[in-house]
């Protein structure tokens, strides 16, 4: 039995070494880090509260509930699969970033007042940034960049309304607050900003796909994860996340079915799952949080391993644009299979765990009479098989062979890749193994014929519809391009019309500068005028013409005041 | 061998390979609107009654999708350079 210890400093000790050590050395010590907290926290009750007095502050800064504990779990096992999907790589700062960020995630699930639960939101943002500057390249500063901008943003929405909150309620411990106060809406859109909200969304599409082939795979896995896990924590049944979380899901499909980066096509297919999950909070029944749940838990697992199969592509190939790829199945067979794996999962296939959690969260809208919304989502859910589950594998593993000199990535990376696969699976069999660590109480069976039988006929004939239309030729084809986003309006409009700003200002100053130099112009004309050497009034007068003229005004005078 | 290897196409780029696949699926989604018939399904929501609903919803769905998208990339298509296009624009303002 392991000594009591908070999750967060295994990582932080791992970090601290890996900083100084090298090799195999450095390797041991951070597989060894997830590994001896996730086994430590197989031991740990719900109901374990560490507290730290600070000055007059009480501060939960431990606290484990069946909530906080499975995504205790979770983090483990994605920070294990992470760091084994990055163990080849060299870079120093990869790794300490890396494991900063996996220990942040840990110490905000189980942070139990706001301000703690601050501290390692903003060590999320921080850590995650280097992950995507790590990439070294002229892209990836400028997206860190807006990418960090985006988390320091959240950061100071949740500071200001944590301190908000306490102010008015007297208590900073984090549980239920639902939207009542402006407190509240404060600290729901800086967790909103995580979890990707609509318009608040492109540092997500921006950023993961700018880092490092292994950043990205630690990106995906934990920043979403935890605002998922606050919005569960903070906002359950808060109906507003229902339409919110519609929309998530059904907008990015678009956009993904016309991009061109394999990795923002997943990037914004995590945006559409982080919809389901929101969808699910909103909800807020107890099926449909576990649903949520339960689905990011797999999401960390399924979209864990697209990432990494394109991860594994882009180390190998150096590509990461549909239009360079394809053709990779014969050089890639294993990357291949278990890129499809992903894909299946992805889609919801019965038999892959995204099936046992999803199907949760539409029974859930279907139990509460959101009829409406459930159709949007049964529509979301055939949008993911095209953009996920078929354009990915097709366009980097089949498709039109590139002619790419490719091989297999390193053992470590087929590792990961492979245990992320064997989850899916696994968990799509055998449910039980996630349900028994969801945190609420609501029995639920995946497997009954209708529900096998519809999902089947959905996927089945939605990928008629592809085929059909691949046939047809009026499936696009992909091209190089760039989508405008919601982001068009921090990097397109507001530089231009600050740029306009700028120029109506330098206009308004060049006439206004004009006009007082004219002004000032004339006037010094006019007194050179008068007053220059030979000047009227700078003239030298004769004595004689003077005596005149005093003689003129004497003689005014006198006519004047002779009555 | 390895240029031999390449020249002959993989099994997946084989015509009667891709036409087993096809057929395959045809069969699957035949099979799938069969077994409707037998299956009795327990639904919540009238319109999971009507008949094929389903396969019908996942058809138009993803047509609907991959339609409207490539109305989008008209809407929201730009050349690769578009964000990079800014660093000239401000050379060219530095310089007026």
């Amino acid at each position: 039995m392991l000594p009591d210890f908070h999750p967060f400093l295994p990582f932080l000790l791992a970090a601290l070494l890996a900083a100084v050590t090298s090799g195999w050395l450095r390797s041991a010590i951070m597989l060894a880090a997830p590994v001896i907290g996730g086994l430590h926290l197989l031991g740990v009750e719900p109901g374990t509260v560490q507290q730290w007095q600070i000055m007059n502050l009480e501060l939960v800064v431990y606290r484990v509930d069946e909530l906080s504990l499975m995504f205790g779990y979770l983090f483990h096992l994605g920070a294990f699969l992470c760091v084994l999907f990055a163990l080849h790589v060299k870079d120093t700062m990869q790794h300490v970033a890396g494991m900063i960020y996996a220990g942040s995630a840990l110490g905000a699930v189980f942070a139990g007042d706001l301000l703690t639960l601050f501290v390692f939101w903003e060590l999320l943002g921080l850590s995650s940034t280097f992950l995507i500057w790590a990439a070294r390249d002229e892209r990836s500063v400028s997206a860190g960049m807006r990418y960090l901008i985006f988390q320091v943003l959240s950061g100071v929405l949740l500071l200001a309304g944590a301190l908000w909150h306490w102010y008015g309620t007297g208590s900073l411990v984090f549980e239920e607050i639902g939207l009542g106060s402006a407190a509240s809406w404060l600290l729901f859109l800086g967790f909103g900003i995580k979890c990707g909200f609509p318009l608040l969304h492109n540092w997500i599409t921006d950023g993961y796909p700018a880092a490092t082939p292994t950043g990205t795979v630690f990106l995906c896995a934990f920043t979403t994860k935890v605002a998922i896990y606050a919005m569960a924590r903070g906002f359950p049944g808060t109906e507003l996340l229902i339409y919110i979380g519609v929309f998530m899901a059904c907008y990015p499909i678009f956009f993904a079915v016309i991009e061109n980066d394999l990795r923002r096509v997943l990037a914004y297919s995590m945006i559409n799952q982080l919809g389901f999950m929101v969808v699910g909070i909103g909800v807020g029944t107890a099926l449909a949080m576990n649903g949520a749940v339960a689905h990011a838990f797999n999401d960390v697992l399924f979209k864990g391993l697209l990432f990494m199969s394109m991860g594994a592509v882009l180390y190998v190939t150096g590509r990461y644009k549909a239009t360079d790829l394809g053709g990779l199945y014969r050089k890639m067979p294993i990357t291949t299979v278990l890129c499809v794996v992903g894909a299946l999962t992805i889609s919801a296939f019965p038999l892959f765990s995204a099936f046992i959690s999803k199907s949760m969260i539409m029974t859930a809208l279907l139990n509460e009479g959101h009829w409406g919304i459930w159709v949007a989502m049964l529509f979301a859910s055939a949008g993911v098989l095209e953009h996920a589950g078929i354009k990915i594998p097709y366009f980097a593993f089949f498709g039109h062979d590139a002619g790419l000199d490719a091989r297999e990535p390193p053992v470590n990376m087929l590792l990961a890749m492979g245990v992320a696969a064997v989850l899916c699976v696994a968990i799509g069999v055998f449910p039980a193994m996630l349900y028994n660590i969801l945190p609420y109480d609501a029995p639920y069976t995946p497997y009954d014929t209708t529900h096998v039988l519809v999902q089947l006929q959905l996927l089945a004939f939605a990928i008629l519809a592809v085929v059909y239309l691949h046939r047809s030729g009026r499936y696009p084809a992909e091209v190089p391009s760039v989508n405008l986003d919601a982001e068009w309006l921090y990097r397109r409009l507001v530089p231009k019309l600050y740029r306009a700003l700028v120029q109506v200002v330098s206009i308004t100053s060049g006439l206004v500068r004009a006009c007082f130099r004219a002004g000032l112009n004339f006037g010094a004309g006019y007194l050179s005028a008068h007053h220059r050497p030979a000047g009227f009034l700078a003239r030298t007068w004769p004595t004689g013409s003077m005596v005149l003229w005093v003689a003129v005004l004497l003689g005014v005078y006198l006519l004047l005041y002779f009555p | 061998m390895q240029m031999n290897k390449d020249s002959t196409p993989g099994w997946a780029d084989r015509p009667e390979i891709r036409q087993r696949i096809r057929y395959g699926l045809y069969a699957a989604c035949v099979l799938l609107l069969l077994a409707e018939l037998v299956v009795n399904r327990h639904t919540v929501m009238p319109l999971e009654n009507l008949p094929a609903f389903y396969p019908l919803y996942g058809f138009l769905s993803l047509i609907t999708v991959v339609l409207l998208s490539k109305g989008l990339r008209r809407l929201v298509g730009r050349s690769e350079e578009y964000y990079e296009e800014r660093y000239d624009e401000g050379r060219d303002d530095n310089v007026a």
